[in-house]
């Protein structure tokens, strides 16, 4: 996906970040403007006057059966990035991580990756298939599997091509395009290894096969290994049933692991003793190297943070203190450290770890930081449980040169330009 | 064989601890494998589901693996597939498999693994044929998956295998010989060895402050005067 990207003209790429940049732009110059209009009015709803919504009756309950955001946040969307694909049927949006609070991604925010669109499914009509290299071959329904016992954990998501295009050169001049193929939920189901016990493995069992009921039947070998281990095969996001653009309504979640093999619309697990190589383990999600020889089966998102404020979308407004912001995750364990550089690498200061600091999750970290007016080049570098630390652009290049496309989790940086733009670069 | 998969569990991961220290996975926090609704489990003991028959197993079996396990009973030439190539799939991927607009090329592309524009299509990349038998069946045309009757994907994988120099027009694909077609890039790939790289968490004066140059940055924003001048060639994309 991401090839297809780097091969878009030159012309093309500008006038899309054109229209990307004005589009921020526009947001911000908007909000601005209708500040400036509204001026007067605006005053009218400060201290020591009192509000109109303070002297006046809302909508009751059940204006909004289902909910939605106030009106005023109608600028916190998924967005896409359209030269990046043929369509969107087979296509990619991204969150917006700059405006989101906590580790949480919210339903409606949580990025979008399909191979053949949406599926309508009926979960009436909807079937999961066991079989393979198993005693009782079984069909579950739904209701089947919300009989058995259910595990729910917060795990982070994230698509391989995260920042693939960011290999050969910064591209992208938004938090939401560089790092936005990213999200964190709480996911509801039943184990795989549940599942697989029910069903009985034989004992030359070695993969799972996992496929999708929609048009691509999208399908991805999965080691035994993970399918006893923490593989869940789940019906619920966030407290609610899957979104269909998340696999409703049944889906596999191999925490840590490249999104592409958490497969959507789940209508089948066959059990083998071989690995299949289908086209999503071989032509893609397998990594280049410059010397032509490819890593597969590389399922493991590694390590990886970014400041999520400042940001090119959220700069700072005014000199003075701020609470810097950002997110780091690994997918083989919790997040042990932070760091965070002002001089683009030089010096390091400890950033505070959040909340909750979860195996295979988002961690929000954050530093009080004093803004002086001035330019710094921002980083964040993160270590993880198992002492691994967040490679440069360098280190990552060294090892695997311009082509990889997947895995890209190198330092980034923001640049913060003499009166408070941010803009994404890369340094030597 | 899992009958009792904690313990299983624990040396799988024993396993991986003794290969490779440096790769230790955790299943996480939150995640109770001895839970307390998780007795001693044996096959059928949640007795949920219903047996699923051969038949219904057939239906959905669509799966082919290298060594041709999978594929049904068939045979047809490249000859064969060109006009249902032409007719199915040239309108995206071009009558050559040169990929039309953005959508992807499925031929061409020899010997550029190593190149800075490396060119990734069935011939040059793809390890096996009877992933292209496979992905033919299972999702292509794009607007219509699964339509193709068997022998007809025998023919256009033939066809696709002749746009990329595999096979002759007149070769004829069938359920035996698809295993034993050598694809140029078969020996390409290597299991996962991360991690590769290692950084070290310096705190203080980690580098040489005059030595930090912008390497790149989107052409729009390099336009109020740079701390730093871009040192940025232009990437070619
Ligand atoms: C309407 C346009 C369209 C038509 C017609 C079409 N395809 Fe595709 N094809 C695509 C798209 C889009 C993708 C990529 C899908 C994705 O991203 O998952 C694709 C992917 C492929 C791939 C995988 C390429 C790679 O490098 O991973 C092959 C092989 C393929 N198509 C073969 C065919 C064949 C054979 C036919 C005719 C039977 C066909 N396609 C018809 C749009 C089309």
């Amino acid at each position: 996906m991401a090839a297809e990207g780097q091969k878009l003209p030159i012309a093309e790429r500008r006038n899309f970040l054109k229209n990307g940049l004005m589009l921020a732009g526009g947001m911000l110059a908007g909000a601005a403007a209708n500040a400036q209009a509204s001026d007067k009015n605006l005053s009218l709803n400060l201290p020591p006057n009192l509000p109109k919504w303070s002297r006046s009756l809302g909508p009751g309950v059940l204006t909004n059966p289902y909910g939605k955001p106030s009106r005023f946040e109608s600028h916190i969307v998924r967005r896409n990035v359209p030269w990046l694909t043929a369509d969107r049927i087979a296509s990619i949006s991204f969150t917006p991580l700059a405006e989101l609070s906590g580790i949480i991604t919210p339903n409606s925010l949580v990025f979008e990756r399909h191979h053949a669109g949406i599926p309508d499914i009926d979960p009436e009509q909807h079937r999961l298939m066991l079989h393979g290299l198993v005693d009782r071959p079984i069909i579950f329904t739904l209701d089947d599997l919300r009989r058995m016992p259910s595990t729910s954990v917060i795990r982070f998501l994230e698509c391989p091509a995260n920042g693939g295009m960011e290999w050969r050169a910064a591209q992208m001049d938004a938090l939401q395009f560089t790092h936005g193929m990213l999200s964190c939920c709480e996911w509801t189901g039943v184990l795989l290894s549940t599942l697989l016990q029910e069903v009985g493995v034989q004992e030359s069992a070695a993969w799972v096969l996992a496929e999708g009921a929609d048009g691509a039947h999208l399908s991805r070998s999965i080691p035994m290994h993970k399918a006893m281990d923490d593989a869940l095969i789940v019906y619920a996001q966030n407290g609610e049933p899957l979104r269909p653009e998340q696999g409703y309504p049944l889906r596999l979640i191999n925490p840590g692991w490249e999104g592409n093999t958490c497969v959507k619309w789940l209508r089948r697990l066959e059990v083998g003793d071989a690995a299949w190589y289908h086209r999503e383990e071989t032509a893609k999600y397998t990594d280049l190297l410059a010397d032509g020889r490819a890593r597969k089966f590389s399922f493991v998102q590694e390590c990886n943070s970014v400041v999520t404020f400042p940001c090119p979308e959220k700069p700072p407004t005014e000199k003075g203190r701020y609470e810097l912001q950002g997110l780091a995750w690994s997918g083989r364990g919790k997040i042990k450290q932070v760091d965070v550089s002002f001089d683009g690498g030089v010096n390091w200061r400890r950033a505070h770890l959040k909340g909750l600091v979860l195996a295979k999750a988002l961690t929000r970290f954050s530093l009080d930081w004093d803004w002086d007016g001035g330019p710094a080049l921002i980083q964040s570098r993160a270590v993880d449980q198992t002492g691994y630390v967040q490679p440069t652009y360098t280190q990552l290049r060294e090892a695997r040169g311009l082509s990889s496309i997947y895995h890209k989790n190198a330092i980034h940086t923001w640049r913060l330009h003499e009166g408070g733009k941010v803009t994404n670069v890369q340094i030597s | 064989m899992f009958r009792l998969a904690k313990a299983l569990v624990v040396l799988a991961s024993a396993t991986l601890v003794a290969c490779s220290v440096s790769v230790n996975y955790d299943s996480g926090d939150q995640l109770d494998l001895s839970g307390p609704d998780q007795p001693e489990q044996v096959a059928g003991y949640y007795g949920v589901g219903k047996a699923a028959s051969p038949e219904e197993i057939a239906g959905w079996d669509i799966d082919i693996r290298p060594d041709g396990l999978g594929l049904p009973d068939g045979s047809a030439s490249a000859e064969d597939g060109e006009m249902l190539y032409e007719d199915q799939c040239a309108v995206c991927h071009g009558s050559f498999g040169e990929g039309v607009d953005r959508y992807p090329v499925l031929a061409g592309g020899e010997g550029t693994l190593t190149e800075s524009r490396p060119e990734k299509t069935v011939g040059s990349y793809w390890p096996y044929a009877s992933t292209l038998w496979d992905y033919i069946h299972r999702a292509m045309p794009f607007a219509a998956p699964q339509s193709l009757s068997d022998q007809d994907v025998y023919a256009i994988t033939a066809y696709v295998l002749y746009l990329n120099d595999l096979v002759d027009y007149k070769f004829v694909l069938t359920r035996d010989n698809l295993a034993s077609i050598e694809m140029p890039n078969r020996d390409g790939f290597f299991v996962d060895d991360r991690p590769d790289t290692s950084n070290e968490a310096c705190m203080n004066n980690c580098k040489d402050a005059a030595s930090i140059r912008i390497t790149s940055e989107p052409e729009l924003v390099v336009d109020v005067s740079p701390v730093v001048k871009s040192t940025a060639t232009a990437p070619g994309y």
